[in-house]
């Protein structure tokens, strides 16, 4: 099977005043289709850098990203909204909804941006406020809604276009423990349904959870619980 | 992203901040409605004034004693430079040109009315049957001054309106004797009130012939004469012929002046457009500052919404989607505030008709699209700015911010 993912010799490097940063340095990985993925590790060790570089919103400046066997750090802006559009769907720690829109609305942004049929967003909206227990939610702006039913908005929207892979970024981090355990067991049944699963998180609890653990320190991978010996 | 989706994500991202969005409008909506009112003012006063020129009479040129041009050496001028009066003759030898259809000579001078012990200065116009037909005057009563021979004339006189008034009052004026100097007319007609009029307001006027009136005031000259051309397009030939005539009779010296309603027409006509043409532009003034203030609110518009941008980057939306949805925003605000300042001004215009009944206030269509125009115009290119630092925006660091 071949990898989802495959990043060979990222380095990426911000220039903070005079002195150099090195977010990531000599990033190897490969991730499978299908995997549940958890990164950890303390703040600053760079994993909200990978992850932003695994959704395609940051480029690294040394070394090849691959995915699904194509290198997309050469694509054009353009060419590289449309993979974010078709194949990645991202949930974010503040949840990031458009507070002047409904969660209907909210969750057919994706189709509205990448220009789908009303009829066929309509639809699709409808049967994902019904999978994520918002049907009586659907009019109602994100102010009106519970952190919980606005993280389930988020999760609704990240999946609407069917991505390949979900990139949470500290998914439960604003929320409390039993909606973030309803939170987390959404985003798992999606990765059973076969959605490869990236979640992002300093909660060693939640990132035992994911069947794959990768430890970043000073933007270095320093343990991936795939490999034994490193 | 599709056409109408595009319109309701502006129209709803517009309408998210009700008084920015009003504010905006508003500044819009003075300056497109100053432009409108403005014009409005403008070509009113163009049209005002070549109304009442026009009311003159038309196809008319008019002959005045004396010359304001300098003219080349001429044998004429080394024996007198007196010029020569316009004379009752002359005025009669214009009837001999071809091109020229009706001539009134006209005297003028004051005197004294008297009528039943009522006393009072009149404005006294000494003419013939022609000038009611020249000047185009309507008669309320009776009848003008009778064809005949210029160089006599029977004692009647027509008068005013307003003199009718004060000095008849509820009696009827018709066959009444009144005393004009030191001579007695007997009342023939009426003018209609005319209520208006540039120069001489026939409302204050005695009318009495020509002859008479050269007698009272102990003259022979002629204040002006009135020539009507057979037509629009005959008006220069009439006024070459007229110039001519009198040349002829004045010994070959050209010392009268002639003068056609058209020159001064245009004269006017191309004065006021100036003007309109310049308030106009004072105007505009104001709709580039509403632009600059579009520009502002779009660029506060796009800091505050820097992490919705940042997330519909990471939903998949491309630069050229962002920059649309903003350069939508402004484009549809600019619209708004147009029409509403079209509209304002249409209103004000329409204020001014009824304040004042005799000025014309209507905005010249070309100032009503440049005014629209200049509005979508500035509002658009004011927003392409804001639009482009939105598009341009790293996605990482704009979801970073709340």
């Amino acid at each position: 099977m071949p990898a989802l993912i495959e990043l060979s010799g990222i380095e990426r490097i911000f220039h903070l005043g005079d002195s150099e940063v090195h977010a990531l340095r000599h990033l190897d990985l490969s991730i499978a289709a299908g995997e549940y993925v958890a990164v950890m590790g303390p703040s600053g060790s760079g994993k909200s850098t990978l992850l932003n570089l695994l959704g395609l919103l940051d480029h690294p400046n040394i070394g090849i990203y691959r995915l699904e066997g194509r290198d997309v750090t050469t694509l054009s802006p353009e060419e590289q909204a449309r993979v974010r559009s078709e194949r990645i769907g991202f949930v974010f720690q503040s949840f990031h909804l458009v507070p002047r829109l409904t969660a209907a609305e909210n969750i057919a942004l994706p189709m509205t941006l990448a220009g789908i049929e009303p009829a066929q967003r309509a639809k699709r909206v409808e049967q994902a406020l019904k999978d994520y227990g918002l049907a009586d939610r659907a009019s109602h702006r994100p102010d009106q809604l519970s952190g919980g039913q606005r993280q389930r908005v988020a999760i609704a929207r990240a999946t609407i276009m069917q991505p390949a892979m979900i990139l949470a970024d500290e998914p439960t981090g604003n929320l409390d423990r039993a909606t973030g355990e309803q939170v987390m067991r959404l985003l798992e049944e999606l990765n059973q349904r076969g959605v490869t699963l990236i979640v992002v998180t300093h909660d060693t609890t939640l990132g035992a959870r994911a069947r794959r653990q990768l430890l970043m320190e000073d933007g270095e991978l320093r343990h991936d619980s795939t490999i034994k010996n490193k | 992203m599709r056409t109408p989706d595009l319109i309701r994500f502006a129209r709803d991202a517009a309408t998210g901040n009700p008084l920015r969005t009003s504010l905006l409008i508003l500044a819009m909506a003075i300056g497109v409605a100053a432009v409108v009112v403005l014009t409005a003012l403008g070509d009113g006063a163009r049209l005002y004034v070549i109304s009442q020129f026009s009311s003159l009479g038309t196809n008319l040129v008019i002959v005045l004693p004396g010359r304001s041009q300098t003219g080349g050496f001429n044998p004429g001028n080394a024996i007198t430079s007196t010029p020569r009066d316009l004379t009752i003759d002359d005025a009669q030898a214009l009837l001999r040109a071809s091109a020229v259809h009706r001539v009134a000579p006209l005297a003028i001078g004051t005197s004294e009315i008297s009528y039943g012990g009522k006393l009072r200065e009149v404005m006294v116009a000494g003419t013939n049957a022609q000038f009611i037909e020249v000047r185009r005057l309507k008669l309320a009563q009776g009848r003008f001054l009778p064809d005949g021979d210029w160089r006599r004339g029977a004692a009647e006189a027509v008068i005013g309106a307003k003199i009718r008034d004060e000095l008849f009052g509820a009696e009827t004026a018709l066959g009444q004797l009144i005393r004009v100097g030191d001579r007695r007319f007997r009342v023939v007609g009426v003018m209609a009130s005319t209520g208006q009029g540039l120069g001489m307001n026939t409302d204050e006027l005695v009318i009495v012939p020509v002859a008479l009136a050269q007698a009272m005031f102990n003259s022979n000259t002629l204040f002006r004469i009135l020539v009507e051309a057979n037509g629009r397009e005959s008006i220069e030939a009439a006024k070459a012929q007229v110039s001519e005539i009198l040349r002829l009779r004045h010994e070959g010296e050209e010392d009268v002046t002639v003068i056609t309603q058209d020159a001064v027409l245009a004269t006017f006509d191309k004065l006021l457009s100036t003007l309109t043409l310049a308030v106009a532009g004072i105007a505009a003034i104001s709709l580039a500052v509403a632009g600059i203030l579009v520009m502002n609110v779009m660029l506060v518009s796009v800091t505050q919404r820097t992490s919705e941008i940042g997330l519909l980057k990471a939903l998949g939306a491309t630069g050229a989607t962002i920059r649309s949805a903003f350069l939508t925003e402004a484009a549809m605000l600019s619209l708004a505030g147009a029409v509403l300042g079209y509209l304002l001004g249409q209103g004000g215009a329409a204020l001014i008709r009824q304040l004042y009944p005799a000025f014309p206030a209507y905005p010249p269509d070309w100032a009503v699209f440049a005014g629209l125009g200049t509005a979508l115009v500035t509002g658009i290119l004011f927003g392409v700015l804001p639009a482009r630092q939105a598009a341009r925006l790293d996605p990482v660091q704009s979801l970073a911010k709340r």
